[in-house]
């Protein structure tokens, strides 16, 4: 029996605006494993990165509770790492500055710390980058340094909120295979929230599919296709019709 | 690199058209008397007898600059130094938002030259009224912007910075005050004119010595060529002051994209 690590236990949340209640997320079960790499996948706006936030404590669930590792998710926390639709990066400070910066927070020696986010630049490809400063790099670089920012914190899961949303399509599928890549080298329990089909075919162990506002978990879809993935497969396009028809009949 | 050559020649070339219309509508069609608009060479010679001499006002031209310079700066610094760390307490702690505003409101449009009257009853024509005054001016600008830069710091940053479990102090010392520093800087650029700006307005008042002194001396006695003297005494003071800021900023503010 695998490991789990967040349990999501009837999770609903409410925003109160001007207008009234809008009920976004509706009794959310979900359990995410060690190590797996699970897709939230669904519509525009369907609420999935007011499920993540639930998830990493930017937000507190209305009722129901979430854990992660066993402890309640009350507010964010190093344990759990996100890495957000456009860049987040720090403009002020240089790629080797974002990467340290986790480990700095929790006042780690500079060497110490400087090592360890060598090796995660390292490991996104980022070698020779590290005094370059953000707006100097391209977007998919700048999701790199994303990356290895969260890596470098060492969490027990992170969240990928639409990360390669915003670049053009040939960029897209390089950030894929190279995500697929680091992850196999490191691997993490990873929670990746996309509304692109063939992404979440691309890169899933598992993908859940979420409804429309307010959001429920309509299927869960296992994916057992071997790595490295290819997207023109008969049984990758197979899963993709079957998933598509799914998904178009709930919006 | 050619390009850049070409503009600064076209930089030598406004300052040279604006002194020869100067010198074209004196000198040369005599449009002007000499005693209500002196030509640019009188000027000069003004200006190189000034460096020396102390006739008519008490005092060399260098003397009259290192006045003003010694005052505006005093009071700067001070506005500067206390100034922003304010803005950025207000924008970060809503206690001492709620606590610092009300006055502040009623302080912020009311202009630096405007505390002069009362600075003198205060503290006489001496050197403390005007710092006060000067420090007045530099002060609400400081706050200001280092109140709206802080204000501008993106929540996701605020995020990032608490999922790696960074405290309240950490974030508005690694996060807002990075992002607002642009705009910080930008307000001490603004306040070091306003200084230099208000202690020239407070010597034409009442002083005893600095360019605003000079200047109003020589009108009462009727001699243009100091008058001008002075203003581009003041004028060339002022570029230079805020050309050593640009660079300091230039230094400081990291990660922008400069132009």
């Amino acid at each position: 029996m695998r490991k789990k690590i967040i349990e999501c236990s009837r999770v609903s949340k409410e925003f109160t605006t001007d207008r009234g209640t809008v009920n976004v997320l509706q009794n959310i079960d979900l359990d995410v494993y060690e190590n797996e790499l699970l897709v939230l996948f669904g519509p525009g706006q369907c609420g999935k990165s007011t499920f993540i936030n639930c998830m990493a404590g930017l937000d507190i669930a209305t009722s129901g509770h979430v854990t992660v590792n066993g402890h309640k998710v009350e507010k964010p926390g190093p344990d759990r790492g996100v890495v957000y639709q456009r860049t987040a990066l720090f403009p002020w400070l240089t790629v080797m500055g974002n990467v340290e910066y986790g480990p700095k927070c929790r006042g780690m020696g500079k060497k110490e710390r400087r090592e360890k986010a060598q090796y995660y630049i390292d490991l996104v490809g980022l070698t020779g980058f590290e005094n370059a400063y953000p707006s100097k790099l391209s977007g998919g670089m700048q999701q790199r340094v994303g990356i290895a920012r969260a890596y470098c914190n060492e969490p027990t899961v992170m969240f990928l909120d639409e990360p390669f949303g915003h670049l053009d399509a040939q960029t897209r599928y390089l950030m894929q295979e190279e995500l697929i890549r680091i992850w196999e080298k490191e691997k993490r329990t990873i929670v990746f929230v996309t509304n692109n089909i063939e992404e979440a075919i691309y890169l899933a162990d598992r993908i859940v599919l979420m409804t429309n506002c307010p959001s429920t978990l309509k299927a869960e879809y296992q994916i057992d296709l071997s790595r490295p993935r290819d997207y023109t497969t008969p049984e990758f396009l197979q899963l993709r019709e079957e998933i598509s028809a799914v998904v178009d009949k709930s919006i | 690199m050619k390009k850049k050559k070409s503009y600064i020649w076209l930089s030598i070339l406004s300052i040279a058209f604006f002194l020869g219309l100067w010198w074209f509508v004196t000198d040369v069609i005599g449009m002007f008397k000499s005693t209500v608009l002196p030509s640019p060479v009188v000027v000069a010679q003004t200006f190189i007898k000034k460096m020396s001499s102390t006739a008519p006002d008490g005092a060399t031209l260098p003397q009259h600059i290192f006045s003003s310079l010694k005052i505006a700066l005093s009071g700067y610094l001070a506005g500067v130094v206390i100034g922003t760390p304010i803005g950025i307490m207000m924008a970060w702690y809503k206690r001492v938002d709620l606590f610092v505003r009300p006055v502040f409101d009623l302080i912020r449009p009311i202009p630096g030259i405007a505390w002069i009257p009362l600075m003198i009853i205060m503290f006489g024509i001496g050197m403390t009224s005007k710092v006060v005054t000067i420090f007045l001016s530099a002060f609400v600008p400081c706050v200001l912007n280092s109140y709206t830069g802080i204000r501008q710091t993106k929540d996701v940053h605020l995020w990032v910075g608490q999922t790696f479990g960074a405290s309240n102090f950490q974030m508005l010392l690694h996060i807002a005050i990075p992002t607002a520093l642009p705009m910080i800087m930008a307000g001490v650029r603004v306040a070091l004119g306003s200084s230099w700006t208000t202690i020239i307005a407070a010597e034409l008042l009442a002083s005893t010595r600095g360019l605003g002194f000079m200047i109003q001396q020589a009108r009462g006695i009727y001699r243009p060529d100091i008058i001008i003297c002075g203003m581009l005494a003041i004028g060339a003071i002022g570029s230079l002051l805020s050309y050593v800021l640009q660079k300091i900023e230039n230094r400081v503010v990291k990660g922008v994209i400069h132009n």
